[in-house]
């Protein structure tokens, strides 16, 4: 065997804070061999990201390493002083960042960016580094290079902001390299193309790569070995074959059965117990009458087109129906005019061209700036995307989710208004006493469920979901589109999921659409789209998700042997 | 809820002690204006000659003026002058400036651009000279010193309650405000000015400062508060002239009251918007 590359020996963080001390990692062991690609998965505060900051010694001035080593080729590197260590930023490891355009300087041409960075570790002249930096952005493989030397990281997409950060992190050879969360909040076929980069990368120069990422999918498609880490410490360790088809650890088998995978349906995101319950609560709803004959479409949009001043429309051409209680996805990357479209049925905003029938009335007549004192506000509301800013700062839980009801059911503030508050609450599984928080003092998850009690307290007929669980943990996002579905069979409610996460639409919707530049490329049931997709837009994008691979050995044979 | 408050109160304060020593020299300045003519040792304005340009003494802590009249008393009294001057004035152009900033800022288009531009003219002007101006044509009087400090304060308010209010107009809680039934006059009423409000308070606390200073200075070029009403600035210009003679006393004790009332107040800025801000507490 080989000398490791990294070895992280019992590593502690800790960060003074204002509740006083916290330990983010608490005696996190791993290694790394040179040339090998290792998957760091965690949820928030998992401290994935902190072993990482540690290690590259970028933690913020209030954590510290305060136990533990790390030996980098046998040296260890939390003892040496700054000025040594800077010899080894860049040269022998890097790093790059789950926000390429804010990791870039806005106002430097990306060429010289990168030259920048040659230029801080290697002496040679402005022109050759310049070069250098050329051949970096071919080697990254953005298209006319020449071009995009003089480019500004506003002037790129994402994704190519995303390549000119890994030009900038192996400019100078690095033998290590961490990549925190480097395609989150990117589109996924933007996504497989930056990962596929980076991997070919590392192996064609060797390069050793730690990636952190929430996502079990990208690790184990990307990685050999994956280490699992829970509230700062490290619950196991594995080839992700082995990890995500016989998961040892009470938590990695919470988190795998979590993930959603192409097969997966919405009972299978809990472990074997929960699932029983899940399954008997959604027995217990009473299925609905079928409709009477002659009953209009829930929604019916028409031709629905949508100009901004500049640039070319976000939407054209798009019409879709519901009945009462179905669910229907609108999946599509950046840019494809879901946002747009969910927020014109959502009557926040007007239409261009096109009717919107709710109901077989006309709702889209009566201008947005108007809209709120439709009879019909109450029956369409919205979720919105990140929980965290969908709250009103100033307002507790509980004035959340009463707001509502005091402005379109008509209720004042009393015993009544209570009691219907709580009741929202505990639909959504939200402790009574958490009503009184304000958000910054809940979870990520705990928003969440407040921003959809909010949304069904008027008991609505059509809730829109914009991108729900994106900035969620998969744990929570497995319980949350548990607690959507439900909500759906037992209300009646008709879903409008937008989303970019293919698996969660797949599992949560009996329809898809799927949109491209603000129309529509593709429409049917979901499981036949995703299985068999006709145009080749959607046979890409059903491509580029990352899926766990089940290791082959049939389940029924460990049935067999114990 | 209110105990809560209070001991986040502490806790910022506690963090912060110079916010402590602001507001208690807030609370006392406050304490004057309002107990002002009842505490004061002598009448502001009944003269003594004999007595007259007395340096500080037990009996006389500020010393006597020209007219022999207590120039301590006369601070003392003056502190409500000044201050009903500054709180109202920032007070009038904080309640305009802001629900005009923060309209323009939330609707944008045409509205925006045209009060942006009219503030920019504003913004233009030697603002102090645009006080005397409207002072010298609307008349020397308490009023017009307030309108005057007022309007030339107003495009500062504007500006930041646009900026503040612009890019919170596309968050997820002023749709979902919405999508819950509230119109965009309420949206902004209700929703986005609460939440400008910790930010601007650091505004509200310097302006106040600066706004005492404005008020003073008028006096003391001779707009504004009349003879023989006690003011700090008029006490300052009247007793710039006994300067040269030694008489120190008259221009170091109003001089002195100004700076530490400005000071106080510009401390208290920061400590401030921490304790308003829901979101600093834990």
């Amino acid at each position: 065997m080989t000398e490791p590359l990294l070895r992280i020996e019992d590593l502690h963080v800790t960060f003074s804070t204002r509740l006083g001390l916290v330990e983010a990692v608490r005696g996190v062991t791993l290694s790394l061999d040179p040339g090998e690609m290792l998957g760091l998965v965690g949820e928030s505060g998992s401290g994935k990201s902190v072993t990482g900051f540690a290690t590259t010694r970028l933690l913020d001035a209030a954590g510290r390493v305060t136990k533990g080593r790390i030996l980098y080729r046998g040296r260890d590197i939390t003892k040496i002083p700054d000025s040594d260590f800077r010899a080894l930023h860049g040269a022998a490891m890097s790093m790059i960042f789950q926000n390429p355009r804010a990791a870039l300087n806005p106002i430097r041409a990306v060429g010289l960016q990168i030259a920048d960075a040659i230029l801080s570790h290697k002496r040679m002249s402005k022109q050759a580094a310049a070069d250098a930096a050329l051949k970096l952005l071919r080697a990254v493989q953005i298209r006319e290079p020449e071009k995009r030397m003089s480019a500004y990281p506003h002037e790129l997409s994402g994704g190519m902001c995303q390549r000119v950060m890994i030009a900038i992190a192996i400019s100078c050879d690095p033998t290590l390299l961490i990549a925190d969360e480097p395609t989150t909040g990117l589109d996924v076929t933007t996504q497989k193309v930056v990962m596929d980069l980076l991997a070919k990368i590392a192996a064609e120069r060797g390069m050793a790569t730690i990636l952190i990422t929430h996502d079990l999918g990208l690790a184990a498609q990307y990685c050999r070995r994956v280490v699992v880490m829970e509230k700062g410490r490290l619950v196991e360790e594995a080839p992700p074959e082995a990890l995500f088809s016989y998961p040892q650890h009470a938590y990695t088998k919470r988190l795998v059965a979590a993930s959603p995978t192409a097969s997966s349906w919405i009972e299978d995101l809990v472990t074997e117990e929960e699932r029983g319950q899940y399954l008997a609560l959604r027995a217990a709803c009473k299925p609905q009458a079928k409709p009477a004959p002659g009953t209009p479409l829930l929604l019916d949009v028409k031709n629905l087109a949508k100009r901004y001043d500049q640039g070319p429309p976000a939407v054209t051409g798009f019409s879709m129906t519901m009945k009462a209680g179905e669910s229907v996805g609108l999946v599509g990357e950046s840019g494809s005019g879901k946002t747009t479209i969910s927020r014109m049925i959502c009557r926040l905003i007007d239409a261009s061209e096109g009717e919107i029938l709710f109901d077989g009335e006309s709702i889209g007549h009566l201008p947005a700036r108007e809209f709120h004192r439709s009879p019909h506000r109450k029956d369409i509301q919205i979720v919105f995307q990140d929980p965290n800013e969908s709250l009103n700062p100033r307002f507790s839980a509980f004035d959340c989710i009463a707001h509502p009801l005091l402005r379109l059911s008509g209720l004042r503030p009393g015993s009544a208004l209570r009691q219907r508050v709580e009741e929202c609450a505990a639909r959504v599984g939200l402790p009574v006493e958490l009503l009184s928080r304000f958000p910054h003092q809940l979870s990520g998850g705990q928003k969440a469920r407040v921003g959809i009690a909010r949304a069904i307290a008027c008991r609505p007929r059509l809730l829109v979901l914009d991108e729900p669980t994106a900035a969620l943990d998969v744990s929570v996002q497995a319980v949350v589109l548990q607690l959507l579905d439900r909500l759906r069979r037992e209300d009646h409610l008709a879903l409008l999921f937008v989303s970019h996460d293919l698996n969660v639409v797949r599992m949560m919707c009996d329809r898809t659409i799927v949109l491209r530049n603000g129309s529509i490329v593709e429409a049917g049931e979901s499981r036949a789209l995703f299985d068999d997709p006709q145009t080749e837009y959607t046979r890409a994008l059903v491509a580029a998700v990352p899926h766990i691979r089940r290791a082959q050995a049939p389940i029924v044979s460990e049935g067999q042997s114990t | 809820m209110a105990s809560a408050t209070l001991r986040h109160t502490a806790w910022i304060l506690r963090g912060n002690p110079l916010t402590a020593v602001a507001a208690s020299g807030v609370a006392i300045l406050v304490l004057i204006a309002i107990l002002g003519p009842s505490i004061a040792p002598y009448d502001p304005i009944a003269s003594n000659v004999s007595e007259a340009l007395l340096p500080p003494s037990h009996l006389h802590p500020a010393g006597t003026d020209q007219l022999g009249r207590d120039s301590f008393s006369r601070l003392l009294v003056a502190t409500r002058l000044d201050l009903v001057i500054a709180v109202s004035a920032v007070g009038i152009s904080f309640a305009l400036g802001a629900v005009i900033g923060a309209f323009c800022g939330y609707a944008g288009g045409r509205l925006d651009r045209s009060v942006g531009r009219f503030v920019d003219v504003m913004m233009a002007f030697p603002l102090f000279v645009l006080a005397m101006a409207m002072v010298a044509a609307l008349g020397n009087r308490v009023e017009n010193i307030v309108i005057a400090t007022a309007i030339i304060n107003l495009p500062f308010y504007i500006r930041f309650a646009r900026a503040e209010v612009n890019v919170r107009r596309n968050v997820g809680w002023v749709e979902a405000a919405r999508a819950c039934g509230e119109s965009h006059v309420s949206v902004v009423l209700r929703f986005l000015l609460p939440n400008v409000l910790p930010a601007m308070a650091v505004q509200i606390s310097l302006n106040l400062g600066w706004a005492i200073l404005n008020a003073a200075g008028l006096s003391f070029i001779g707009l504004g508060v009349r003879p023989p009403t006690p003011e700090w600035g008029i006490m300052v210009a009247e007793g710039a002239r006994f300067i040269s003679t030694g008489k120190w006393w008259l221009v170091a004790f109003p001089g002195l009251a100004l700076m530490l009332a400005v000071l106080c107040f510009n401390l208290l800025g920061d400590g401030l918007r921490d304790i308003l801000d829901p979101r600093m507490r834990t």
